[in-house]
């Protein structure tokens, strides 16, 4: 029996020939991650336990993304646990702010992460990293400090969904509303514990930065990981960036799938997920009038270069409703500079929309953009629970940077065809 | 291990966010986080929570971030025991490495009432109900993670499994 990417990647980490879903392995670690939430209790874990050292100084990364810069006294204090950890490890990569951007979005762009890699972290958005054809899943706290001890995990081996695509992608059509649209398909545990394969001729010809959303919300879908097969376009991605040597994994044609599911997305609209559950998705022509007090375009799912370009073909030359407020929070700060030196940062701000500097903020509710009682955000972020952007009467609407901008500018839900 | 208390009941996809909100996350401390157990769901629950009551969960029970501080503040709230009839599956490996009794078991979700009186031993996956005289059995854990809750979590379990090594 063949294998799946996700396999072959556990059994090459376990030092094995072949694994099995159900297997339970020890595999090693190519990254272990925490942030300003998740690490400092994996400090406290690694500290009382006594460890010395981690087990590799250049594979642990701390970014404090979450409540930075720093909301309040409490976060400070947070981060500084994460800094001073660093500085006493040599760990190179702790990005302070100024170098810090959402973590999904700069380890990518660093390279820090390539294909083939193991990887865990203390976030559960890591499985961000699939779209490179690496393993990654999210972990607690407590599993950071034994991977950052030991540079080991265990996992069950999963078994894996394959998703195949079809079709020609529809105007306005992103890789957001491909995962949004898989999301109301499955259900927000339609693939718990499993792994989710997304291939097809759509995915072939999706760019990384579709890519990188798509496997960012296989955990919407209780997903242990999301994976893409490498490929020219993973290539031309990492080649220039990876920081270490990396390896192209495939599915074999006899690999076993738990489930398949062929997806034609010739009839697929840009998707708009209700409150309070991802899976609670429409098509845009079946919206209605929902009107919004905010809109928030970035996020370790939309944060990137690609996200923020389609929002400002959009923006261009328009003004947004006056009455709402729109956040624009490029992911990382190369992006932030790429998209003000492309004039991004024009249009936005003579659109009447804000540009904040890069930070989790309002996606969990944190800072930078909270909503009071009753109101309503559309965001291109990945949860939209009761309370994830502030009070727990406020909704959250979650959709494709595309979406946003009409939207912004219409000061409801409204589809990009609506205003070009 | 025996734990008893009163049940407490949710419904499915209780996400970490319901349980423990982003905004109180700028604190690690168990004292402070429990303090806003469950607050998004049920705000009256962290005053009136007793020490070994049980929170009685439906489908996929923990869904959404990775946060530790989740199954933390349920267990820094004095709730002995999470029961549901699934959990998602980060929450499910916090709750074992940090050492909160979690136990899957459908027919007692259906089945128990707010405010049931419990009494589980999680040796045998053995639910009764004392309120209904009823009794229930939970899916058993897989021997290695019986093996984890043996050593009292991840981090014995990796300090027993260094000290095998090195002796
Ligand atoms: S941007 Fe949102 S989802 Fe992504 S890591 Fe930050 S808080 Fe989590």
């Amino acid at each position: 029996m063949g294998m799946t990417i996700t396999e072959k990647i556990l059994a090459a980490h376990a030092g094995l020939d072949h694994v099995e879903p159900g297997d339970l392995i020890t595999a090693k670690l190519d990254i272990v991650l925490g942030n300003d939430i998740t690490a400092p209790v994996a400090i406290h874990e690694f500290e009382k336990m006594g460890a010395t050292a981690v087990y590799d100084k250049c594979r642990v990364c701390l970014v404090p993304d979450h409540f930075t810069p720093n909301k309040d006294i409490k976060s400070a204090e947070q981060v500084k646990i994460l800094r001073e950890f660093a500085h006493k490890h040599e760990i190179e990569n702790f990005f302070e702010l100024g170098r810090m951007g959402v973590e999904h979005c700069i380890l990518p762009e660093m390279g820090i992460v390539v294909p083939g890699d193991c990887i865990i972290g203390a976030d559960s958005h890591t499985c961000t990293y699939g779209a490179l054809g690496a393993f990654a899943t999210g972990i607690g706290s407590t599993d950071m400090a034994a991977g950052m001890i030991t540079g080991e995990a265990w996992f069950k081996v999963p078994e894996s969904i394959k998703f195949i695509y079809t079709g020609e992608l529809q105007e306005h059509v992103s890789g957001k509303d491909l995962i949004l649209y898989t999301i109301g398909l499955i259900g927000v545990d339609g693939a718990s514990y499993m792994a989710m394969e997304f291939t097809g001729p759509v995915i072939e010809k999706l760019s990384m930065d579709g890519r990188l959303t798509m496997c960012n919300m296989a955990i919407e879908a209780g997903a242990k990981n999301g994976i893409i097969a490498f490929d020219q376009i993973t290539e031309e991605y990492v080649s220039g960036r990876a920081q270490r040597p990396y390896k192209a994994y495939f599915s074999d044609e006899d690999a076993n799938y738990a489930a398949t599911y062929a997806i034609d997305c010739s009839k697929i609209e840009p998707q708009v997920a209700f409150p309070h559950l991802p899976e609670n998705t429409r098509p845009i022509s079946q919206v209605g009038d929902v009107k919004l007090d905010q809109v928030v375009i970035g996020s370790c799912t939309n944060g990137r270069m690609e996200d923020l370009r389609v929002a400002a073909a959009i923006l261009k030359d328009k003004k947004v409703d006056p009455n709402l407020r729109v956040i624009i929070i490029p992911g990382t700060p190369t992006i932030y500079k790429q998209a003000m030196h492309e004039g991004l940062f024009d249009i936005f701000l003579d659109a009447g929309a804000i540009v904040s500097t890069p930070t989790c903020g309002p996606c969990l509710g944190g800072h930078m953009g909270i909503l009071a009682k009753g109101e309503r955000a559309l965001a291109t972020t990945n949860r939209n629970f009761v309370g994830r952007m502030g009070h727990p009467e406020s909704e959250v609407y979650l959709a494709s940077p595309a979406v946003a901008a009409a939207s912004a500018i219409l000061g409801r839900i409204a589809g990009p065809k609506e205003v070009l | 291990m025996k734990l008893e208390g009163n049940a407490w009941k949710f419904g499915d996809n209780i996400d970490t966010d319901v349980i423990i909100p982003a905004r109180y996350l700028n604190t690690s401390d168990p004292a402070e986080l429990a303090k806003h157990c469950m607050e998004d769901g049920d705000a009256t629950f962290a005053s009136r929570v007793q020490a070994g009551d049980m929170i009685i969960g439906g489908r996929n029970f923990g869904c959404g971030s990775s946060r530790e501080h989740a199954p933390i503040c349920i267990k820094a709230a004095g709730v002995s025991c999470v029961i549901a009839k699934s959990f998602a599956r980060i929450f499910y490996r916090n709750s074992i490495n940090i050492g909160l009794p979690i136990l899957e078991c459908e027919a007692a979700v259906e089945a128990i009432a707010v405010g049931n009186h419990i009494v589980v031993d999680t040796d045998s996956g053995v639910i009764k109900n004392l309120t209904k005289n009823e009794s229930y059995t939970a899916k058993p854990f897989p021997p290695f993670m019986q093996e984890l809750i043996q050593a009292g979590g991840l981090m014995n379990f990796v300090a027993k499994k260094a000290g095998e090594k090195h002796a």
